[in-house]
């Protein structure tokens, strides 16, 4: 549990840089004029599509990887539980 | 397990498999275009974090004062299931921002105090796994700061002049962008209902595990 | 009532005379808060010379570090003592203990900051941070009793935890940072040209209400965290 917990701060924090390394010097402008979009030129453009990619498929993983995390945990509860049960009525039996 | 755990699973999962076929034929907005499909998972992610915070708080209050030891196990899960969707919320945002301001982070109110509301939960996983003995009272307490952050982080966007949109915008969503938005807040919500009885589970099974050591001990 | 306030009353005399004799946290804190300011003053230079802008951030960095150092070791002397069992055996609302603890580490923490204020006032060439002095002590009292009212009520609970020394800022940092926002942003227009008193006026009242809702938050979780 700590591994992930671990891995999903990491993954959090790994984030950070990368995003910071590609921000933009000014906070954002107020507009004065519309430019549309396909005025700007193509380096000015930024790809929806990747970052819509990326969302849904960090929900997913991320979701995915809990269910898994909790399923793997109780299954190895659940055969201690067994194991235990079956030494405490070797126990009481004997 | 209880008996409509697994119809309810079934249900669910479905939900999220027909999500994205919905949300691809909702409309897009004017201003941000594609990027703001993102909203259809991000704020029922959010919601679904302030239940969590809220759910953990509530049972941390009951422990703490009705000393049940069924509420500090809802409360435990509750908390690891606020950090997973707490993190679903503050990747999922930057990432739309990322578009839409033009920038990945900003230190406006409702950013900064959710990322707090955020480590609050996490100090609380950590104290639980790292405080030794009675630290479920310590978690519990510092729970109840978490709780009472929840109200402060969504007004906190109405209150102060912020980047990021008002609540005004999901009670005034067209119907065809409204019908979608509210049918994965559904999905998240029902997950939510689904991973805390899976979690509590666990917990319970844990429990069983430490007094079976006990009896062997005998 | 009375009562209640007495007994908090000989807990903080407690505290003080323990400490004057000692003079152990006072000492050590100070050192470290000092070196604190210091080592930010050398770190953030800018052009050779130190960041003036930092003064207000460096100012409460250093109050919270110091804060938690003061914690730990206000509470590692009870725990080492014995005296916090014997504290909890008396016949004396918990609460009041809280705050007699709560005003003597408060007190503490305003003695440091009377010397590191005008030392990062030196550093950073920030004295115009004593323009208002009113309202710069109303900043002051203000926040450290915030970050106090939480750290009282985490240190204490932590006396027993494994991994307490760690586990302090980890509690304590997030739940804090309003406080620290609002100090820091208080104290940050005290340093402007022409500071604006009802913007500092806003920024008190906000840690007001902060100081009161973890206040009244510690007293009631006061109880049952420690009953141990």
């Amino acid at each position: 549990m700590t591994r992930r917990l671990f891995a999903s701060l990491l993954l959090v924090l790994t984030l950070a840089p990368g995003a910071a390394a590609r921000q933009p010097s000014q906070p954002p402008q107020r507009q004065d004029e519309f430019v549309p979009l396909s005025e700007l030129p193509p380096e000015e453009r930024l790809p929806s599509a990747p970052l819509l990619v990326a969302a849904y498929a960090f929900v997913w993983l991320a979701l995915g990887g809990y269910v898994l995390s909790v399923a793997r945990r109780l299954t190895s509860v659940q055969k201690e539980v067994e194991r235990l049960d079956a030494d405490v009525r070797r126990g009481t039996r004997a | 397990m209880p008996r409509w755990f697994f119809p309810a699973s079934v249900v669910c999962f479905l939900m999220f498999v027909a999500s994205p076929v919905l949300i691809a034929n909702a409309p897009y907005e004017a201003t941000m275009g594609l990027v703001q499909k993102i909203f259809y998972y991000h704020v029922p992610s959010a919601m679904t974090f302030f239940v969590a915070a809220f759910v953990c708080g509530v049972n941390s209050w009951r422990y703490l004062f009705g000393k049940s030891a069924q509420a500090d196990r809802v409360a435990a899960a509750a908390a690891e299931l606020a950090v997973v969707f707490g993190a679903i919320t503050l990747v999922t945002g930057p990432l739309w921002a990322r578009k839409s301001w033009g920038v990945w982070w900003q230190w406006d109110v409702r950013l900064t105090s959710s990322l707090m509301m955020w480590m609050i939960f996490v100090a609380y996983l950590l104290v639980r796994k790292y405080g030794g003995a009675g630290s479920e009272k310590l978690a519990a307490g510092l729970a109840l700061f978490g709780m009472a952050n929840v109200p402060f982080v969504y007004i906190s966007v109405n209150v102060w002049r912020t980047i990021h949109p008002t609540t005004n915008v999901v009670p005034t969503l067209p119907v065809s962008m409204g019908g979608p938005f509210w049918f994965c807040l559904a999905a998240f919500l029902l997950l939510f209902v689904l991973l805390l009885q899976l979690r509590v589970q666990l917990e319970r099974q844990r429990a069983r595990v430490d007094a079976l050591y006990l009896a062997l001990e005998d | 009532m009375s009562a209640f306030f007495r007994v908090a009353w000989i807990v903080l005399r407690k505290d003080l005379t323990v400490e004057v004799r000692s003079r152990e946290v006072v000492y050590t804190t100070l050192f470290f808060a000092v070196s604190c300011v210091l080592v930010f003053s050398f770190a953030l230079v800018k052009e050779g010379r130190a960041m003036e802008d930092a003064a207000a951030g460096i100012l409460w960095i250093a109050i919270a570090f110091a804060g938690t150092l003061a914690l730990g070791r206000t509470f590692e002397r009870e725990r080492q003592a014995e005296t916090l069992r014997a504290l909890l055996l008396a016949p004396a609302d918990r609460p009041a203990i809280y705050v007699g603890k709560l005003a003597g580490i408060v007190a503490l923490l305003l003695a440091a900051e009377a010397i590191l204020v005008p030392l990062i006032a030196l550093l950073f060439q920030a004295s115009a941070l004593f323009s208002r002095p009113f309202w710069l002590g109303a900043i002051l009292l203000a926040g450290t009793v915030g970050y106090c009212a939480v750290g009282t009520l985490f240190a204490a609970m932590l006396i027993r935890a494994r991994s307490r020394d760690v586990l302090l800022p980890v509690l304590l940092y997030p739940i804090t940072i309003p406080v620290i926002i609002a100090g820091v942003r208080g104290t940050a227009v005290l340093l402007e040209p022409q500071p604006d008193v009802a913007m500092v006026r806003f920024w008190v009242a906000l840690l007001v209400a902060f100081d009161t809702v973890f206040v009244t938050l510690a007293l009631w979780t006061f109880e049952p965290l420690m009953t141990e």
